[in-house]
């Protein structure tokens, strides 16, 4: 029982380890293209895109704009915040979060959905 | 009513005849002497810095060396026309009106204008007014992101985020509107061998609240060493017109009333002088806080913004870069 159950949740967690990976990655170059003209210097994923002054106020609807077309989100005025969009790493959370409420989201629905269907 | 810069802290207290003195001497100097022109042309606004301005170059140059222009255009308040009016006639100074309303026009200022807010705002069109703003600083710590307001000819008033492309359409299009003035202050400076004057303060100045190559060019700015709440006790000395005195700082460009503060600066301008004060200082932002009855969050913030706001201010004191 306990091997079944490694064998499926071991891909599943290395299919999330490989998604945010990518996720990382792309924000990353997005990041280095647009605010570092390509040189990628020594831009970690933890630093503070304030603190590094690497992005303006117009730099922050870019990377919304960004964000929106590549995740399929929508970013709200009150998310607008340096705790979700202050470093590589915090956008990376800040996606991670939104997908999962927007698929918790759809469940419930779907959830609704079937018992109304039933009903 | 009090006028403005009448709360301002003890702080920014200026000895105003002095300070007058100070002023006067260096445009007589850099004028006559440095740039060698024989008067000054100022852009008034009806707003307090260019009065200000204009009353500082005339007791400097005298008030037959000294042209005003007034330079309204398609959404200008006719008010401010008339306060501008006001500083002349006060100072009987010669003055020429310009409305450069079709100069903006064959630019397609206006069209280029609309058809960016209508990236975010489609129905947008004649009879709408419009503005963009900020929210305010302690707007639960959001970044300063622009939206614009829309007013629809029945006055229902729509606020959207703008995408990147609607900002930067609104701003290069309305900057047509600064450096159009600035073209035409210099048309009259080369007409009559003058020098231009700049008109900004220091929160403007320091912080890059104006456009490069408009209201940012000029041949020497006199008050850009004053914070606004010091311009304003400067012109209380010099006996600007108490209706300008009182008028709350406006910017003037877009169709819907528009502040300062909720287009740049997302605070009044008695804590901005504070808190760049503050901060040019080395006062702590708990100190200024308790000093000012602020809260240190606010000061905090302010703080921050004022080191932002230089960053991108840099690009926009740039001179043409060259090779040494």
């Amino acid at each position: 029982m306990f091997g079944r159950q490694r064998l499926v949740t071991v891909p599943t967690k290395i299919a999330q380890v490989g998604g945010l990976l990518r996720m990382l990655q792309t924000i990353r170059k997005f990041v280095i293209d647009n605010y570092l003209f390509g040189e990628e210097g020594t831009l970690s994923d933890e630093d503070s895109f304030m603190e590094t002054g690497i992005i303006d106020s117009t730099g922050i609807l870019e990377l919304v704009r960004f964000l929106e077309s590549t995740y399929t989100i929508k970013v709200t005025d009150e998310e607008l915040i340096p705790d979700n969009l202050d470093s590589v790493s915090k956008i990376a959370s800040f996606i991670l979060m939104k997908q999962s409420a927007s698929r918790q989201t759809a469940q419930e629905r779907s959830t609704r959905l079937s018992e109304e269907t039933r009903a | 009513m009090k006028p403005h810069g009448a709360a301002s802290s003890d702080l920014l207290r200026l000895d105003a005849e002095g300070e007058t003195e100070r002023i006067t001497s260096w445009i007589r100097e850099t004028v006559f002497h440095t740039l060698r022109r024989k008067g000054a042309v100022i852009a008034v606004s009806g707003g307090i810095d260019s009065s200000v301005v204009a009353f500082l170059c005339a007791r400097a140059l005298g008030n037959e060396r000294i042209l005003l222009l007034f330079m309204p255009e398609a959404d200008s308040s006719p008010h401010s026309l008339q306060l501008g009016r006001m500083v002349a006639d006060a100072l009987n100074a010669k003055s020429v009106l310009e409305d450069i309303s079709p100069i903006l026009t064959g630019a397609e200022c206006y069209r280029r204008r609309d058809d960016s807010i209508r990236l975010v705002v489609p129905e947008y069109g004649p009879g709408y007014k419009c503005k963009i703003v900020l929210p305010g600083l302690l707007d639960a710590g959001r970044y300063a992101i622009f939206s614009v307001v829309v007013q629809s000819p029945d006055g229902k008033m729509t606020k959207v985020r703008l995408t990147p492309d609607a900002y930067l359409g609104i701003v290069a299009a309305t900057n047509f509107k600064q450096r159009t003035r600035k073209m035409m202050e210099y048309y009259y400076a080369d007409l009559l061998q003058y020098a231009v004057a700049g008109t900004p303060n220091l929160l403007e100045y320091d912080q890059g609240f104006f456009v490069k190559n408009g209201d940012g060019a000029a041949d020497f700015k006199p008050i850009a060493h004053l914070y606004k709440s010091q311009v304003y006790q400067l012109a209380a000395h010099l006996g600007v017109p108490e209706d300008i005195l009182h008028r709350p700082p406006t910017t003037d460009t877009y169709t819907l009333e528009q502040s300062q503060e909720e287009f740049y600066f997302t605070l009044p301008y008695e804590q901005m002088d504070l808190c760049l004060y503050g901060k040019d200082h080395g006062i702590s932002a708990s100190d200024l806080a308790r000093a000012s009855g602020m809260t240190e969050d606010l000061v905090d913030r302010a703080y921050h913004m004022i080191e932002a706001k230089r960053k991108v201010a840099k690009y926009l004191h740039a001179p043409s870069m060259t090779i040494d």
